[in-house]
């Protein structure tokens, strides 16, 4: 139980059957956000519309959750709904209603 | 050569803080402990050690940083008392559960109010049931023995539970009594250097500490922290043994004085149980059969060596430093329990005593165990010394 974390092998662990095989102290792998799924929360969705983008990049400044994709040149190209969790601010932030937010009830 | 001075508790401390040679101190400086965080400050300054020493605006703060740099890997002590301790209880869960060891001498004084400065165990019984190991000294000599020895048992890879090393406010801290001191080379050589698991400072194995843990696994870390409690009872007396070695002093978890033939008993924690063992003499003389159990170790409860110390005893008298407003007292309750739980059915007297730094004479022991003698056993608590 007080093994060091082994935080290669961590993701093949699976879950817990035992208080002994919880990580000691809930002190797990670092470096982990890039594999949590945060869009999972979303409940309104940003819809990115690509002709009335300028790409001045404010939403990309802004973007707590780095949801906002560029292409090769730095442009504005998408939005990654694996981390968005809808918060709005680009659709806030955007001079150009360029983003809009939908319901996720929309997409279902 | 083992070197022996007219020093206090305080001091004594911080002596075994300049021989462990922490890699970081963080403290916030309050009496009666201050002169502990004091004299570091010097041997800082004086570049005796080559401690991280870190100022902080506040006890909570100053927890925190010990917390994170223990999580870090760094070798951590730090001292408080009162009031101070009392604005570092939301961390003290944090630093147990996260299994960080720091070695935290706390000098026992009252927690206001009324705003008082002398001693009681009100401010470690605070903290009793959040995953630290609490050790009570009797005196300074203990005090200072029990700091070097708390660094191997706070970073035992079975253990790896933070630990109070409490002395009595004033009366230990500040009374001026023969110390001896180990050579620095031994203290050195003793406590070896820290091998950390876990820590945040190495990127090659990146580790997350402050993990959300719901009720999937919020029950099942408790448990595992229970389990380093348990591992501690097992292993304490090996890591005691040891340092018997080095120092020729062994520090048992419960010290029972003449306890093994007497009928009646006192138990008692810290510098009290210096009155109560003279009159435990004077009675034997007069042909009395009394003794005293001192309980060193509070957490965890050494509750099955407990029992039997007191096993087939007539009746015994706890005496506790601190309360349980509206409750038991936090000794007396661990008795009753232990006792309980073996199927000795002894009857057992609760004396409070010793609040805000009241004298305990040894005539109140005296008078402790001739009630005990009569037979004169009440259910209710008892007030010692309190103006009635």
């Amino acid at each position: 139980m007080t093994d060091k974390v082994n935080w290669k092998e961590m993701k093949d662990v699976g879950k817990p059957k035992k208080w002994q095989d919880v990580p000691m102290g809930g002190i797990t792998y670092g470096c982990s956000a890039e594999n949590v799924e945060t869009g999972q929360w979303r409940s309104v969705r940003p819809v990115w519309d690509e002709e009335k983008c300028i790409s001045c990049m404010l939403c990309w400044v802004q973007c707590p959750d780095r949801s906002i994709k560029t292409d090769e040149n730095g442009k504005v190209s998408g939005i990654d709904y694996f981390y968005c969790k809808g918060c709005g601010i680009c659709a806030q932030v955007c001079p150009k209603d360029a983003i809009v937010m939908r319901p996720e009830s929309d997409f279902a | 050569m083992p070197r022996k001075e007219i020093t206090s508790g305080n001091w004594a401390f911080a002596e075994a803080m300049r021989q462990i040679n922490p890699d970081v101190v963080a403290a916030y400086p309050i009496t009666p402990s201050t002169d502990i965080i004091m004299k570091f400050a010097d041997f800082v300054s004086n570049g005796e050690v080559d401690t991280n020493f870190v100022t902080v605006e506040s006890e909570h703060s100053a927890i925190t940083a010990c917390v994170t740099a223990s999580a870090s890997g760094a070798r951590v002590m730090t001292a408080s008392s009162a009031n101070g301790v009392a604005l570092m209880h939301e961390i003290f869960p944090i630093a147990g559960c996260f299994r960080t060891p720091i070695v935290f001498g706390l000098v026992n004084r009252s927690v206001g109010a009324p705003i008082n400065i002398h001693c009681d165990h009100s401010d470690s019984m605070g903290q009793r049931d959040h995953g630290w190991i609490h050790l009570y000294s009797e005196d300074a000599q203990e005090a200072y023995d029990t700091a070097i020895m708390s660094v191997k048992l706070s970073e035992h890879s079975d253990i790896l539970t933070p630990v109070f090393v409490c002395q009595d406010g004033f009366i230990t801290s500040h009374g001026f009594e023969p110390v001896e001191y180990l050579d620095d080379d031994v203290v050195k050589k003793y406590v070896g250097e820290r091998e950390p698991i876990n820590s945040l400072l190495d990127t090659d194995n990146p580790v997350t500490y402050g993990s959300f843990a719901m009720s999937e696994y919020y029950f099942e870390i408790k448990r595992q922290q229970i389990e380093a409690h348990k591992k501690t009872l097992e292993l304490y007396d090996g890591i005691a043994r040891d340092f018997e070695k080095v120092s020729g002093r062994y520090y048992p978890m419960i010290d029972q004085y003449r306890t093994e033939d007497a009928d009646y008993v006192i138990v008692v924690m810290s510098s009290a149980s210096g009155a109560v063992k003279d009159v435990v003499d004077d009675m034997r003389d007069k042909g009395h059969k009394v003794g005293c159990l001192r309980v060193r170790m509070f957490r965890p409860f050494p509750t099955e060596a407990v029992a039997a110390a007191l096993k087939g005893k007539k009746a015994v008298a706890v005496l506790d430093r601190a309360l349980s407003i509206g409750g038991t007292a936090p000794l007396v309750a661990e008795i009753r329990s232990a006792l309980y739980n073996s199927g000795e059915m002894i009857p057992v007297n609760s004396c409070i005593y010793g609040l805000g730094g009241r004298d305990f004479f040894p005539k109140y022991a005296e008078e402790i165990f001739t009630d005990l003698e009569n037979g004169k056993i009440t259910p209710e608590e008892r007030y010692i010394g309190l103006l009635e």
